[in-house]
């Protein structure tokens, strides 16, 4: 359904914008109907700035993004209006998402304006009520009031019955439960999972490596921009074998085990000019070849559905 | 002891009335021990973080009573709390990467705020350099901006400056909340190296994630709405926690290996009450599935067993 070729963003920085950093490098992958695609890294590694390519918020470098088929990552007007009948959004901070002079429902006017403006009032009040309905919310309970006045939880699953509105087929979740206490999250979390049964794919883009084993069937780990490992979850989980993903599972404080005695290392700066691999400064000693200095490994099938890009692992 | 606090009662003055974001609060912290405390947010856990350390308006003392090593702390009076500040009892703040001056070098910045307390800065820097070394930072740090670090590190410098006086009580408030998994394993363990290097006597550690706790706190305090809800040692909470709302609150932790094709996680229905006027008796009892009459009353915090602490009619009352 929705496919990245090779997609690349460099961003200018420095003071006149002579300096170039690398945040997206050559990431392909794809997303099937009705399936939800973990993107799992730290902060830096490039996730959000993929979702927002996805979304058309930022223009990519390189490559191109096809949806059903058709490359969307230079569509204008009127077919990107009809894109965004397909694909939305949800972000992480759901209180910063509204305005907070004006009333919640504001953002179901604005799409009411924008994409169904002959539909009557009778109709669209159906319309409504039935995409709270689906999201979990009594629209007696949550219409006609202020941001302040709804939960966290309540905004975010507006967010959500938002884009269900336009019946879309692709939802891109920039870690939209990190900000949700424990006792809400898992209902937002489960709330995506039903909304796959409808028909809909899931972008999940998260740092929590448990939520992405809860909920996905596919993960894909960034480092730095590159893709490290991706495949099936279970897979990922069961047998990691990049070692940044062994590190970052390693790390996962969890309720069952107690952390090991490893050594974290931390990251250090330096290293971006692609001449390596992106993680040979924080590799373990003893797994470093000749072979991970001569360039970024490509990412090679271990077993089925189990992908990973590291000269180390794939001997 | 380290800690005793006793029926601390810490409200908002607000233009509508108070705000009742802590109620009656009573709990020890031992020698030596890392007290995790958690609970959604809005549970007042900050507020019975920062009250210890700095009452600021509009937060408003209404009763109770502080001890930190058998002595008495001033903890209504802002003024009379300075020469125990950052001395006996440091805080890291919530949102500690924000806490440094950008207009400032680490190293200045660091000078500035010992000679506030009326530390010599020279005499200090070689116990400064050894601290950094403890956290992994380079001495060069000292000659940084913060805006030169990254998020981890600002972390643990601001760690290193917090507890630089050896204090008695570390407050952590949501330290590793902002950080990635590998630099919040990092930032975790070296607070429970402070602590084992004797950098501090004790610590509260406030967070959100249980899991955290699991890993490095000795014991764990959950709160709700502005009350206490049960304390005991960590293995006891996670896996055989008795009030009914840690029970609800673990059961929505997605464990590493749950599937939700084959265990669906259900979260708690319902919304914690509006502190401005908060229901009397037992604050829980709206989303309570065990809730009966008696719950009006308001339950005490009793021991039940050694170490064990909790607040529920039904599991802990005289009939249970």
């Amino acid at each position: 359904m929705l496919k990245l070729n090779n997609v690349s963003k460099v961003y200018h920085g420095g003071t006149f914008g002579g300096k170039e950093i690398h945040a997206v490098n050559d990431v392909s992958f794809d997303i099937a109907n009705k399936e939800i695609m973990s993107l799992i890294g730290e902060s830096g590694s490039g996730k959000s700035t993929i979702g927002k390519m996805i979304l058309r918020l930022i223009s990519i470098s390189s490559g191109s993004i096809d949806f059903d088929g058709v490359d969307v990552s230079n569509q204008k007007g009127a077919a990107l209006k009809e894109y965004y009948r397909n694909v939305q959004g949800v972000f992480q901070d759901p209180f910063s998402s509204y305005n907070p002079i004006f009333k919640a429902d504001r953002i179901f006017s604005f799409v009411r304006n924008e994409f169904y403006p002959g539909v009557s009032n009778a109709d669209w009040n159906k319309k409504l009520n039935n995409s709270l309905e689906i999201v979990g919310l009594n629209p007696e309970h949550v219409l006609n009031k202020f941001p302040h006045q709804l939960s966290g939880g309540q905004l975010q699953r507006f967010l959500i019955a938002r884009a269900l509105l336009l019946d879309i087929k692709f939802l891109v979740a920039d870690e939209i439960i990190s900000m949700l206490d424990a006792s809400t999250r898992i209902d937002v979390l489960n709330l995506l999972a039903d909304l796959r049964k409808r028909g809909l794919s899931v972008l999940f883009i998260t740092h929590d490596l448990s939520l992405a084993h809860y909920i996905s069937d596919r993960s894909v780990i960034l480092y730095r921009g590159y893709v490290v490992e991706r495949g099936s979850t279970e897979k990922i989980f069961n047998n990691p074998l990049h070692p940044y993903t062994r590190l970052l599972m390693a790390a996962v404080p969890r309720l069952d085990k107690r952390w090991e005695p490893t050594k974290v290392v931390l990251e250090t700066k330096g290293d971006e000019a692609g001449n390596t691999c992106p993680y040979f400064s924080r590799c373990y000693d003893d797994r470093k070849t000749e072979e991970c200095k001569l360039g970024v490994p490509s990412l090679k099938e271990v077993e089925p559905e189990h992908f990973v890009a590291c000269c180390g692992c794939t001997q | 002891m380290t800690l005793q606090v006793e029926d601390l009662s810490i409200y908002y003055r607000t233009l509508r009335g108070d705000v009742h974001a802590l109620e009656s609060t009573t709990f020890n912290v031992g020698d030596n021990e890392i007290m995790g405390l958690a609970g959604e947010s809005g549970c007042g856990k900050t507020t019975l973080g920062t009250s210890l350390i700095l009452l600021k308006p509009p937060m408003k003392f209404i009763k109770g009573r502080v001890l930190l090593d058998n002595e008495e702390l001033p903890t209504y009076d802002t003024e009379k709390m300075n020469p125990f500040r950052f001395k006996k009892i440091s805080i890291i703040p919530q949102y500690a990467m924000n806490a440094m001056n950008p207009t400032r070098k680490i190293g200045k910045m660091t000078g500035e705020l010992l000679r506030s307390r009326g530390v010599d800065y020279k005499a200090t820097l070689p116990l400064l350099k050894e601290r950094l070394d403890l956290v992994k930072l380079p001495e060069s740090v000292l000659d940084m901006y913060p805006i030169e670090m990254s998020g981890g590190m600002k972390q643990r410098m601001v760690m290193v400056i917090s507890t630089l006086l050896n204090p008695s009580l570390l407050i952590a408030d949501e330290i590793t909340s902002a950080l990635d998994v590998a630099s919040q394993k990092a930032v975790a363990e070296m607070l429970v190296e402070f602590r084992d290097q004797g950098l501090c006597k004790s610590a509260i550690v406030i967070t959100h994630d249980l899991s955290i706790l699991y890993e490095i706190s000795d014991s764990i305090l959950i709160m709700y709405a502005g009350q206490l809800a049960e304390k005991a040692p960590t293995d006891i909470i996670i896996h055989a926690p008795r009030h009914p709302y840690t029970k609800m609150l673990i059961a929505t932790l997605p464990e590493v290996g749950a599937k939700y094709s084959e265990k669906r996680l259900t979260g708690i229905p319902g919304n914690p009450p509006l502190l401005l006027n908060p229901p009397t008796g037992c604050r829980f009892r709206d989303r309570c599935p065990l809730a009966f009459a008696k719950c009006v009353e308001l339950p005490p915090f009793v021991e039940i067993e050694k170490g064990h602490f909790g607040a529920c009619w039904k599991e802990f009352g005289p009939n249970a």
